[in-house]
């Protein structure tokens, strides 16, 4: 080969490696994230809740935004792990809330894989009948076992350790909304670095084609199985911060509510990109708490509305809107020559 | 010349229709072998067979001498077995560049690597540029792949199997659909494949079949119904006959 076919060779790869460069738009994401933390200190409650969310769907975003599977009971996952953190702490087996989130994240992880092979057989249509199948039973289950879990009662008497034996839970949600923030960015990164890999990569092409995957030497199953156990963890992780922050554990983290507003979630900030759960989270909760204080009764039906609204004009065409808008107000200001 | 692929007595049937009945075929190493016949008569299901799609009846699929009849697809891809398909099947929203830089991370074993970057020497190497630039696709590389003409798919449809380093290669109507000012381009790709890949392609257009085969065969309701030379294939009444009312052979 020659020295100028070498080089381009590099620049060619080196352009496959550039997708996975930190863009400003990133930065300023989780600049203002940080900046939360000390402008915002009133709202820690309602923030802490918000990073534990999006931690949850950046969980259903793995699997649906990048592999393409479907799940109406991702809620199992989330639940398995908020019961698991919540029992570790309350029998004093584990009550430092980071081992104890390492602890809920394996278990979860251990779920996710045995039903990843109940899972991954069969259409979309099985696999959404099979999430919603397992995340009832499990619900089913945690209020039968009324003696370990307290049953409808849900799970009291949790007390937590202070976070690394140094930070204790406060009651302006402050440490909560750190340790949750903290622990959201962690498994970002994490998230980032799995989806820019080549493991990333084949799973977009399994998304994509799954028959053209197996024909390039993808082991489709294989790579569905692990990133459906890792998104598990993922999720038994979020419920796990939801237990701890709370001191708190109900039937309520294994309702199919909470598997169908993820959704909504992600369809408000939209898949595939990692950032959709996160801005889909903040923005679902804050509509949540708007509409909740505008309408207490009614804000089930404005949520309803703008998902229709979403779903049938179709998130790139409002994109495009509000680009337009963005252009014609910076031509407005003089900020951009007319084109 | 031992044969770099072979099949020995396949069969598949659907719901009582043989599909495939008894065909034993054997292609030579380094060979360029075309499968032909009338449309119906089994090629793509022979295919399908040969690649793990389906499982035979009965029969075993042999390649480089050891069996792979109950390996899945995967598998015999990294035995050194790729394919590309009649009707294009690419991943529409990758780019030229993503896609074939996953089809070289997985034949380098780097494709379960979740914590390196994809692109970075240890997941890649110079093939990647190589590939792109052979298959004129070196220009279009950061396109999706559902924004390109369709000349451009079906040149990246057959660099992706080029990418997965075969041995063996099953060209499934390379040139299919393809208008004949882009058909140039798809030729040459494929007349300048190396020797040490073998070629087995079926195909529909027979000038692309008499320039470039060495070696016929020709499937007729499943079966094989004859074997040879482009010469002797030319010259047999049977085929032509066989031909006849479907599409005339042009050589």
């Amino acid at each position: 080969m020659s020295a100028l076919q070498g080089v381009l060779a590099t620049a060619v790869a080196d352009h496959l490696a550039a997708r996975a460069r930190w863009r400003a738009a990133e930065l300023v994401f989780w600049g203002a994230a940080l900046a939360s933390v000390f402008l915002l200190p009133g709202k820690h409650l309602i923030l802490a809740e918000i990073a534990i969310l999006a931690l949850f769907a950046l969980s259903l975003d793995l699997i649906l935004g990048y592999a393409g599977i479907v799940s109406l009971g991702h809620a199992a996952f989330f639940g398995f792990g908020a019961y698991a953190a919540g029992l570790l702490a309350k029998h004093a087996l584990i009550t430092e809330p980071v081992l104890g989130l390492l602890a809920a994240g394996l278990l979860a992880a251990l779920l996710g894989f045995a039903c990843a092979f109940l899972v991954l057989r069969g259409s979309d249509l099985t696999r959404l009948m099979v999430t919603l199948g397992v995340a009832m039973m499990l619900r089913e289950l945690a209020n039968r076992l009324d003696k370990l879990t307290g049953g409808a009662d849900g799970l009291q008497g949790i007390t937590m350790a202070p976070v690394l034996g140094r930070f204790s839970f406060d009651i302006t949600g402050h440490t909560a909304y750190v340790y949750a923030l903290a622990v959201l960015f962690v498994l970002f990164v994490v998230a980032r670095r799995i989806v820019h890999s080549p493991f990333g990569l084949s799973l977009m092409s399994i998304r994509g084609n799954p028959l053209r995957a197996g024909a390039l030497g993808v082991p489709v199953n294989a790579r569905l199985v692990a990133i459906y156990t890792v998104a598990a963890g993922y999720a038994g992780v979020a419920g796990a911060l939801l237990t701890q922050t709370t001191a708190f554990c109900s039937l309520d983290v294994l309702s199919f509510d909470r598997s169908a507003d993820l959704l909504l979630v992600l369809i408000i900030g939209g898949t595939g990109y990692l950032y959709g759960g996160l801005i889909g989270a903040v923005v679902f909760k804050l509509l949540q708490d708007a509409l909740a204080t505008l309408t207490p009764q009614y804000w089930q039906f404005w949520i309803g509305l703008i998902l229709v609204i979403i779903v049938l004009v179709g998130r790139e065409r409002m994109s495009g809107w509000w680009h337009a808008a963005v252009a014609q107000g910076a031509r407005r200001l003089g900020l951009r020559e007319r084109p | 010349m031992s044969a770099a692929l072979e099949t020995v007595g396949l069969v598949k049937s659907f719901g009582g229709i043989a599909a495939t009945s008894n065909v034993s075929l054997a292609v030579a190493r380094g060979a360029r072998h075309a499968l032909i016949g009338p449309n119906g008569a089994g090629k793509t299901t022979l295919i399908n067979q040969l690649t793990g799609v389906l499982t035979p009846d009965a029969g075993r699929v042999l390649l480089e001498g050891s069996d792979i009849t109950a390996l899945s697809p995967h598998r015999r891809v990294r035995r050194g077995l790729a394919r590309t398909f009649q009707i294009n099947q690419l991943f529409a929203d990758l780019s030229p560049l993503e896609s074939v830089g996953l089809a070289v991370s997985e034949r380098l074993g780097r494709g379960h690597d979740w914590w390196r970057v994809a692109g970075s020497r240890s997941t890649v190497d110079d093939s990647i540029a190589e590939i792109l630039e052979r298959f004129h696709l070196a220009d279009v590389m950061h396109e999706r792949t559902a924004h390109l003409p369709y000349g451009k798919q079906r040149l990246l449809e057959i660099a992706l199997a080029i990418a997965c380093g075969p041995s063996v290669l099953l060209l499934d109507e390379p040139a299919a659909g393809v208008p004949e000012d882009e058909r140039h381009d798809i030729l040459g790709a494929v007349a300048a494949l190396p020797r040490e890949v073998t070629v087995l392609f079926i195909e529909h257009d027979m000038d692309l079949v008499f320039s470039f085969a060495e070696r016929i065969t020709v499937l007729v309701n499943g079966a094989v119904f004859t074997e040879g030379t482009p010469q002797e294939i030319a010259r047999d009444e049977r085929v032509k006959a066989v031909y006849l009312g479907e599409e005339p052979v042009h050589a």
